[in-house]
């Protein structure tokens, strides 16, 4: 039976980027505030010693600032004609456990999605006809504008200090910036990285091609920056441990570097870590959220009552936790209805080596985000029309690391272990680079989480089920894409190039990314969403869950840009829901 | 906490202390004990008088002295165990002359030879808003110094020699700004307990006053106007704004310095904050003169360099610049040509922390890396940063560095 603790004002589920952002701006207000994370504590100056920072047997190899399957899994299957299995071992992607989540161990990307991609459906119908939507899509307009989320990317840019060049300031294309994109109120709070010999070779190439590279946006920062809640960072130094690492130079955006200490500071505020929320407690009725019920690390149950619940979790599990609380009609697509678990959707990766005989591209000298892309063929950037897909791509020449037990690329055709092998790794290392392509995927009816019927974790609730795979409009898009990103790294000068295509099905083994999208979505219309326009639950007015699960389907970047907008953009409708509670938009 | 109490209390943060005394308070006279509180902070009471994860102000604290330990008393108005039974005269006779309600002597660790200079009126502020505090109970060993120095009649003699009682004289050929930083800084703030050496009896050389002293192996530095080992870099608004902010663009406050801070001058107005500054530039200047850089050839310059690049330059970078709020700068630094290189080598090898202030939250680490460097590389590497970049001090030996090593980690010297 849990114990009924003092009641809050805010609960928040998750101590990550949104959770950190949130209690932060709330707890500025006076609330009393209460942040539950199931993972560890983590900051900078305790945890990431530079001397052990860049271990990365420990970091990359035992994944140990991640989440042990052991805490939690999920089943996954490609199609929902099969069973699904637990995934007993991360691999296709590597969720965070502990505050920072993956703010903590993230390579620092920070994309604003284009103005096309928050209306794609209505653009894509508009321009090409209804004939292009793919078969079995549920493609959906967002419910806001990039227009609209300006002012939120801007403001979580300049508390993360991103680094990059402007493309466009208020509808006047900026040289050396993406003329792609939306058009952005001012400059990047800090200059792009410098970038490396490959980048060079790229900017030059594409730039021939007639195409428009740029430095891409990056959080981990090229200056010394203090930000706007007066945490410092300092220049990154290319050190080349950040996706999967914690940054010990405060070079990465992260909640460590740019908002845990301010948060830490307000004397309303409360962490409290190795606490798994188990369910949000609704009132008899299920339209109010209580509160939540929570087991600590010593296995005792504890019921916190609050006013406000913040969902804040990694995307897959805010999913989850709704359809464990009853929150919103889990989806069921036999029918088509109901809304939780709908529209999941991940990211494609394709692209070209490139292996020159006469090149010195010192990858090790490195950082996460460091990288020149072109969005030419991004969102609907280019022509559809010829190709039958929807959906693009960036296309970036980047080194994020040349770390010794993980970083060994051998040309095509070199054994897997052995003398031979070792040759072709010493002689490869440096001679070797990279083009290429992550791009959007589409939601559809049958790519999907619900509940498992049949496994379940510790606490004996059950796993989450992830029906998904990469369907044909995907890999039209994708091996388009390698293509593309071969001919680029031809005009670079290599001496041969090895295409990659789009892995299918998709597998849950190798490592791809950790960019998984929706199934708490946003929208207009209450039968195709969980939240409305404000990230607030249709059915329970006082939760509202931010990240990644509420985008309706992705875009060709990373996420993080546009989770960190969503924040700001709710948080504003939140202050106004704490002077009038009740639904923001008329179900 | 309830919005009401967090105004109130930045209220009382923004009280200047330049009130005037007046009549003793009472506990009912809020505007007293605003001004108390305010008074505790200027004096940094908390830090001496609450004990590790203890209770504020509830004592228990091992201050560490020469002569052995001494525990700092509960101050909280319990009247077993604390000060409750204490009348404002009683606190007075404390605070000004030494001496407990029964006459018995206190030793100067409590630093009455400073505090003797504050007015009755500010001691009066100060009890009353003790008497506010929530009792504690928490009994405090009182005689823990071993013979002959638990013999507290002994300090009726070293009263007669290093201790002038007396309130605070102005200076009336200087300003009312300059006279009210001495008042804070000779007084309440009693900085010298730290920042000047003692004599072979603990007290206080006045000869030496503000060049600098070796308190819990930090060195606390020269604060005197010296242009190279003290403050004669900083202007008026660089010291402010270190204890507003715990930082400037010449230092970051670690160490004791950066409770001192947290605790203290970061919530102190600004005009007091000000006139310490100004009474810091004005006093005058005493230093040790800079000794001739080592060449960089020497075998100790060169070992050190190499140290340093590998270890060091990525983030205090090549030039020694450092990275502004983060990463102090080496270059012209007075911490790295204090005459003791005290909190060069002890940082190196057991790391630290800056102070978190609400300017600047961030409270970077400087990672420990005594698990990796000797004490030859550490002498080497502190050598090298101490004659670098323009920066002139003696050289470090590895004996130096051993001797602090085993002081810090608590290993024996000769192990």
């Amino acid at each position: 039976m849990a114990r009924r603790l003092p009641r809050k004002d805010v609960v928040i589920v998750g101590l990550g980027w949104t959770g950190s952002i949130v209690a932060y701006e709330l707890a500025r207000l006076g609330l009393d505030v209460v942040a539950l994370e199931r993972g560890p504590w983590r900051d900078t100056a305790s945890d990431f010693n530079i001397g052990t920072a860049p271990d990365e047997l420990r970091y990359a190899v035992r994944h140990d600032i991640f989440l042990r399957p052991k805490q939690e899994t999920l089943t996954m299957r490609n199609d929902p004609s099969q069973t699904a299995l637990p995934i007993r071992k991360w691999g296709s992607f590597l969720p965070g456990n502990g505050v920072g989540g993956a703010g903590l161990h993230w390579n620092g990307q920070t994309w604003r999605f284009l103005p096309d991609d928050f209306r794609i459906r209505s653009h894509m119908i508009e321009r090409y006809g209804a004939g292009i939507m793919p078969e079995g899509n549920q493609i959906q307009d967002w419910p806001v504008s990039y227009d609209e989320l300006e002012p939120h990317y801007d403001r979580f840019e300049q508390v993360a200090g991103i680094s990059g060049k402007a493309g466009n300031i208020k509808g006047t294309i900026q040289p050396g910036g993406n003329p792609f994109e939306g058009a952005r109120a001012r400059e990047y709070p800090t200059p792009p990285l410098k970038q490396g010999y490959a980048q060079s070779l790229f900017t030059k190439a594409a730039t021939g091609m007639g195409l428009h590279p740029f430095p891409r946006p990056s959080g981990n920062i090229s200056a010394a920056y203090t930000n706007p809640y007066g945490c410092s960072m300092a220049p990154c130094t290319y050190c080349g441990f950040c996706e999967w690492f914690g940054c010990a130079n405060y070079s990465k955006s992260s909640p460590q570097t740019c908002v845990l200490p301010a948060l830490v500071r307000e004397p309303t505020f409360e962490a409290r870590t190795d606490c798994e929320v188990t369910k949000v407690n609704l009132s008899a009725d299920g339209k109010m959220a209580t509160g939540v019920t929570y087991v600590d690390a010593a296995g005792e149950e504890w019921e916190q009552p609050g006013d406000l619940v913040l969902v804040c979790a990694f995307s897959l599990f805010n999913v989850r936790l709704l359809l464990l609380s009853g929150i919103g009609k889990p989806y069921d697509p036999a029918t088509g209805e109901g809304v939780v678990g709908r529209n999941y959707a991940y990211q494609t990766g394709s692209g070209a080596s490139a292996f020159f005989e006469d090149a010195k591209f010192n990858p090790f000298a490195a950082a996460g985000s460091l990288g020149v892309a072109l969005d030419d063929y991004n969102s609907d950037n280019f022509d559809h029309g010829p190709h039958g897909f929807v959906g693009g791509a960036s296309i970036t020449s980047a080194h994020t690391n040349g770390r010794p037990i993980r970083y060994h690329p051998v040309p095509p055709g070199t054994p897997a272990w052995g003398s031979a092998w070792k040759k072709a790794v010493k002689d490869t290392y440096q001679r070797v680079t990279y083009v290429g392509a992550q791009g959007s995927v589409m939601s559809y009816r049958n790519n999907y989480l619900d509940l498992d019927p049949t496994y379940k974790d510790p606490l004996g609730r059950p796993l989450m089920r992830m029906t998904f795979d990469y369907q044909p409009n995907e890999q039209k898009m994708a091996n388009w894409m390698a293509e593309r990103c071969q001919e680029i790294a031809k005009a670079m000068g290599a001496n041969s190039t090895r295409l990659s295509r789009l892995g299918v099905p998709w597998s849950v083994v190798p490592y791809q990314t950790t960019h998984n999208t929706g199934g708490a979505v946003m929208g207009s219309d209450p039968n195709t969403s969980v939240l409305n326009r404000y990230l607030q639950s249709w059915d329970v007015s006082n939760v509202f869950v931010m990240g990644a699960s509420a985008f309706p389907q992705n875009a060709g970047y990373n996420p993080t840009g546009t989770v960190g907008a969503l924040t700001y953009w709710s948080l504003e409708a939140i202050f106004k829901y704490l002077k009038s509670p009740g639904a923001l938009v008329p179900r | 906490m309830s919005r009401t109490v967090v105004r109130l209390r930045h209220l009382i943060l923004l009280l200047p202390l330049f009130a005037a005394g007046g009549a003793a308070a009472g506990p009912d006279n809020y505007v007293d004990i605003a001004r108390g509180k305010a008074l505790t902070i200027a004096g940094d009471c908390v830090a001496c008088h609450t004990a590790p994860r203890g209770q504020p102000f509830a004592g228990g604290l091992a201050l560490q002295t020469p002569f052995g330990e001494i525990m700092a008393p509960n101050i909280t108005p319990d009247n077993t165990t604390g000060i409750g039974s204490w009348s404002a005269d009683d606190f007075a006779r404390a605070m000004q002359d030494g001496r407990r309600p029964d006459g018995s002597h206190l030793y100067p660790a409590f630093p009455y030879p400073y505090y003797t200079k504050v007015e009755r009126g500010d001691l009066d502020a100060i009890y009353a808003y003790l008497r506010t505090l929530q009792p504690v109970e928490n009994r405090v060993e009182r005689d823990t110094l071993p013979f002959p120095f638990n013999v507290r009649l002994l300090m009726k003699g070293w009263n007669t020699l290093f201790f002038t009682p007396g309130a605070f004289k102005p200076d009336p050929a200087r300003s009312a700004e300059f006279n009210r930083g001495a008042y804070l800084v000779e007084g309440l703030g009693h900085c010298g307990a730290c920042h000047t050496p003692f004599n072979a009896f603990g007290a206080s050389r006045n000869d030496k006053y503000l060049e600098g002293n070796q308190i819990d192996n930090w060195t606390a530095l020269n604060i005197t106007d010296d242009a190279r080992v003290g403050l004669g870099k900083w202007s008026v608004e660089d010291i402010a704004q270190y204890l507003k902010t715990g930082q400037n663009g010449f230092s970051l406050a670690s160490g004791p310095m950066k409770d001192v801070v947290e605790n203290s001058t970061s919530k102190m107005a600004a005009a007091d904050l000000k006139a310490i500054a100004v009474y810091l530039k004005e006093r005058g200047a005493a230093g040790v003169p800079a000794s001739t850089p080592l060449a960089a050839s020497d075998p100790r310059m060169q070992a050190g360099e190499a140290i340093y690049v590998d270890t060091c330059a990525a983030c205090h970078m090549r030039s020694g610049e450092g990275v502004a709020h983060l990463f102090p700068k080496l270059a012209g630094s007075a911490v790295a040509t204090q005459q003791d290189p005290a909190t060069l080598i002890r940082i190196i090898i057991a790391g630290g922390r800056a102070a978190a202030t609400d300017g600047f939250p961030t409270s970077p680490a400087m990672p420990s890396l005594g698990y990796r460097l000797s004490d030859s590389q550490v002498a080497a590497v502190v050598t090298y940063v101490r004659n670098s970049w323009g920066n002139a001090a003696a050289p470090v030996t590895e004996a130096t560095v051993k001797a602090l090593r085993a002081r810090i980690t608590g290993a024996a010297a000769g192990d």
